[in-house]
């Protein structure tokens, strides 16, 4: 008699019962979809979806459906036609053009009720949909040397306002980076001028020497604020391109950090990768600038010129336009966050500058009190146009007030820019934290897949892996009979348990991808093979067909678990240290052994246990 | 259906001589033609610009060169891809050139020629990446080799049997560099991918013949070595035949339908699972035979624990 412990079968149907659940997803294919989001990134909402609905119906668009996803809208339809129709009618409509954003893409027809159990099929690689794959460099040292040099105007001003006699303060000086250097002339006194620089120079390590000269006082970024500020400035740039993607209308973007200092950019459907590059690498900074309220800037915009001492800004958020002084009181980079908060008066965005331009805040704030001060967003872009035949290349400057609010207190480095509406704060403080890209950004490796070739790989990938999968089940059928059919049950219920386990992860699948769950399917006979040729053996020892089927099970562990383990290195190493497609191909490979160890180990035996455990005359195996 | 009807009896261990030979020519010309000709890196390694358009046509090669070098691309190389209208374009590295402008460029170049022209796949890789990539690839390449060395170490008590498996183990990543380099196929990171997974299942085989050896010893401690390395690596025959069949339909699959991007990728798991099938049985187990391999290795110790069991 052969015997399985009844716990063990529950496992076995339990498991596989939750990984057709994952995986079934994956079989539902997708439909054509427009994806709808709030220009102001607020959630949508009930009312929306059937304002959108209905906005559709009346445009005499067919829709199959539409449900809020994280937030944002997905429509399906039966045709692209059908899809085309609904972005034509929507990009018609002013109205809807304001309020929202919307991009063209598939969505999975996962039904109703996976979707509300949060059941989602593996996202496709650009490789096999089509895409552009940005990798961005950013320069994280000018984003510490701009901190230094905001380090030394601050020692600058304290050494000055202390009257402290000082040569030279220069950044970087003798081959240090993260250094400031304070050259004080002879005779200077060095202690005072240590606690002149203390406030400003507040956390950095100083040092102080004697030289020819005179005295120096030297400060010096740790290193873990070197490290927190290159963080600090990847992460401006990631929430920066997320911003701008959403702007692009991309559907499923991906935005990601990737080692020290770069920034990998994921975008599906899209093609034309100068038209992006040019506004995802756009540099943009902040200003803060009072609002002069002496003249009136309905008149200067009619006369088209601002009076002395101001400026006239045409391009505004709030659809009027407005006369700004021309000192500016703080700018972006001096911008060291901005969060939505709450205030009395409702939504809120939190603001902190740094320490020099908090000092120039509460100046400004003391002298205006009720006065008005606005935020202006520029953006430098590079723009080809043709001068006499030639193109020439050159940068452009659009700039635009973004917020104005009253001034009601005194404040320096930390305010709140109150007065806004729930939606408004968000993407204020999206835009102050966002808006300013002020380290360079250059792309170091593109890569672009057009949508025919991208349906190709897909066709191929499947193809190869119909293909394999049927030769190796067709192989084992033959060669170990009804053992070999088991076997090709059990590396289904492989694949199975596979792509549940990717599925969950949100693995994105690609063609290397592909080609690991087909060797993964390859390598996975391997533990059926070493078990059968064992029962083999021992039936040819004479051993009865019940006892060698045990035999072979028991014998066969270690070498199964041993030529496991070594593949199982190689696809670790590869998981931790490759990227892309690659990282993707060995966490299949490395997801593989584990579910085919579990496969064919207790899911072929709890089978085979239930197909002759129980007989009494089993006299012959059909094992081939 | 059996390969094997009966149980074989191959004298491997006799016959080694003219496996090492093979080997060694093997690995001869493979080290020979990766030092003189190198591998023909893909721009993954070396930068650059790698393009595929499509014709609606059939594509003229010379053609398209002639007009990608007018139009200020430096060196291009232009070949027929897949199909007579498909070609695939590759360019140095350029630091001058930005990005954003080759694709446009491209374009214009190739529609200079036909205006059905279409750009299906452009890749651009700087420079300073290509030769990240090689250095992540080579610490991949370091940390699984090594990886595998303590492995081996810890379950082969006896550093014969190590020994045998880690030739073994660098003896096929070798012949695959040796195919890469006299096919000179584009060797791009997919093929690094395939290495790695070859180095880790080509060992599969080694360990279960060594699984087979230390069983067999445990059975009968007197039978002279050479005897019982045949008899495992013929007892396991059977099974190492028939994984290695069935992994490479797969491979075959993958490389006839998988599509160019696929075809480096698929080759080298081909020529790896080959190389690992052979290397385990004729070479891992003839080493340690060599090293002097005896039951002793194996079992120094059983009979002083079984006393220290004692109470």
């Amino acid at each position: 008699m052969l015997e399985y412990p009844r716990w063990k079968y529950i496992l076995v149907a339990a498991v596989l019962l939750l990984g057709l659940l994952f995986a079934l997803p994956n079989v539902f294919g997708e439909d054509p979809a427009l994806q709808v989001a709030r220009k102001d990134h607020s959630a949508l909402t009930a009312d929306a979806e059937q304002s959108v609905e209905s906005f559709l119906k009346t445009h005499g668009v067919h829709f199959e459906r539409s449900y809020v996803d994280q937030g944002r809208l997905m429509v399906r339809f039966a045709s692209v036609p059908d899809q085309l129709a609904a972005r034509d009618a929507v990009n018609g409509n002013d109205d809807f053009k304001n309020t929202y954003i919307t991009a063209v893409s598939f969505a999975p027809r996962t039904p109703e009720f996976l979707r509300t159990l949060g059941l989602k099929p593996m996202p496709l690689g650009l490789d096999l949909r089509g895409g552009l794959y940005l990798l961005y460099q950013v320069d994280v040292n000018s984003a510490v040397s701009q901190a230094l040099e905001g380090y030394a105007t601050d020692a600058r001003r304290a050494l000055t306002t202390a009257s402290i006699p000082f040569k030279d303060v220069t950044v970087g000086a003798g081959g240090q980076a993260g250094t400031v250097r304070i050259q004080l002339t002879a005779g200077a006194d060095v202690g005072a001028a240590r606690s002149a620089l203390s406030q400003p120079l507040q956390g950095l390590a100083l040092l102080t020497g004697n030289e020819a000269a005179g005295p120096v006082v030297e400060a010096t970024m740790t290193s873990a604020q070197i490290r927190e500020r290159q963080d600090y400035a990847i992460q401006q740039n990631i929430t920066t391109l997320r911003n701008r993607v959403n702007e692009l209308g991309v559907s499923e973007p991906i935005v990601q950090r990737q080692g020290i200092d770069r920034i990998n950019v994921q975008l599906p459907g899209v093609q034309n990768s100068a038209e992006v590059k040019d506004i995802l690498g756009r540099v943009a900074t902040l200003e803060f600038r009072l609002e002069d309220m002496q003249n009136s800037a309905i008149e200067a915009a009619q006369l088209g010129r601002a009076p002395l001492g101001s400026k006239l800004y045409t391009h505004t958020r709030m659809g009027r336009p407005i006369l700004l002084k021309r000192e500016v009181i703080a700018t972006g980079d001096q911008l060291t966050n901005a969060t939505t908060g709450q205030s009395q008066e409702g939504p809120a965005v939190n603001v902190r500058l740094d320490a020099r331009a908090g000092e120039n805040m509460l100046r400004t704030t003391r002298a205006n009190l009720n006065k008005r001060m606005a935020v202006v967003l520029i953006e430098k872009r590079p723009e080809t146009v043709e001068i006499d035949g030639k193109k020439v290349t050159r940068e452009v400057t659009d700039e635009e007030v973004i917020n104005d609010a009253t001034i009601r207190g005194v404040f320096s480095n930390n305010f709140q820019i109150t007065g806004l509406a729930a939606g408004e704060a968000r993407e204020l403080a999206l835009l102050l934290r966002s808006g300013s890209l002020a380290t360079v950004i250059y792309v170091v490796e593109e890569r672009a897949v057009g949508p025919s070739l991208g349906r190709d790989n897909i066709d191929k990938g499947v193809t190869a892996l119909a293909v394999g999968m049927a030769g190796v089940f067709l192989f084992m059928a033959l060669y170990y009979q009804v053992f070999g059919v088991v076997a090709d049950l059990v590396l289904l219920a492989n694949v199975v348990l596979l792509t549940a386990l990717l599925s969950m992860m949100h693995q994105v699948l690609s063609l290397p991808g592909i080609a690991g769950i087909l060797l993964t399917v390859g390598m996975a006979v391997d533990a059926n093979v070493l078990i059968y040729e064992r029962i083999r053996e021992e039936i040819r020892k004479g051993v009865s067909p019940q006892a060698a089927i045990r035999a072979g099970f028991d014998k066969a562990f270690s070498a199964i678990a041993d030529s496991n383990i070594t593949t199982l290195i190689a696809g670790v190493v590869l998981w931790v240290l490759g990227s892309g497609p690659i990282r993707g191909f060995a966490v299949v490979l490395t997801l593989g052994i584990a579910t085919s160890m579990f496969t064919s180990l207790m899911g072929s035996r709890a089978l085979l246990t239930l197909m002759y455990g129980g007989r009494r005359k089993l006299t012959h195996l059909a094992i081939g | 259906m059996e390969f094997f009807s009966h149980q074989t009896s191959y004298p491997f261990m006799a016959t080694r001589k003219v496996w090492y030979t093979l080997s060694a020519v093997l690995m001869i010309v493979s080290l020979g033609s990766f030092f003189l000709r190198g591998v023909n890196l893909a721009i993954d390694f070396t930068g650059g610009v790698s393009a595929e358009a499509s014709f609606p046509g059939a594509a003229n090669v010379d053609a398209v060169r002639a007009r990608l070098a007018a139009a200020g691309f430096h060196e291009p190389s232009v070949q027929n891809f897949g199909s007579s209208r498909d070609i695939a374009i590759r360019l140095p590295p350029d630091p001058k050139q930005t990005a954003s402008g080759i694709r446009t460029q491209l374009e214009t170049a190739l529609r200079g020629i036909d205006p059905g022209a279409q750009v299906l796949q452009l890749e651009v890789v700087g420079p300073q990446v290509g030769s990240e990539l090689k250095v992540s690839a080579a610490w991949a390449l370091f940390f699984t080799l090594l990886g595998i060395f303590l492995y081996i170490a810890f379950r082969f008590h006896t550093w014969r049997l190590s020994l045998g498996a880690i030739l073994a183990v660098l003896h096929d990543p070798i012949l695959v560099l040796g195919f890469f380099s006299l096919t000179q196929m584009s060797f791009d990171l997919a093929v690094v991918a395939a290495i790695l997974a070859v180095i880790g299942y080509s060992l599969n085989d080694t360990v279960v013949v060594f699984d087979r050896i230390r069983e067999r010893f445990e059975g009968n401690r007197r039978s002279p070595p050479d005897v019982v390395l045949d008899q495992s690596i013929n007892q396991t025959l059977s099974r190492t035949i028939m994984t290695k069949v069935v992994t490479s339909i797969v491979v075959v699959a993958l490389l006839f339908l998988g599509g160019p991007v696929l075809k480096g990728f698929s080759a080298a798991l081909l020529i790896g699972i080959v190389a690992g099938t052979y290397s385990s049985i004729y070479i891992s187990s003839a080493i340690a035979l060599d090293c002097g391999l005896t039951a002793e290795h194996l079992f120094p110790t059983v009979k002083k624990a079984a006393i220290d069991h004692l109470p």
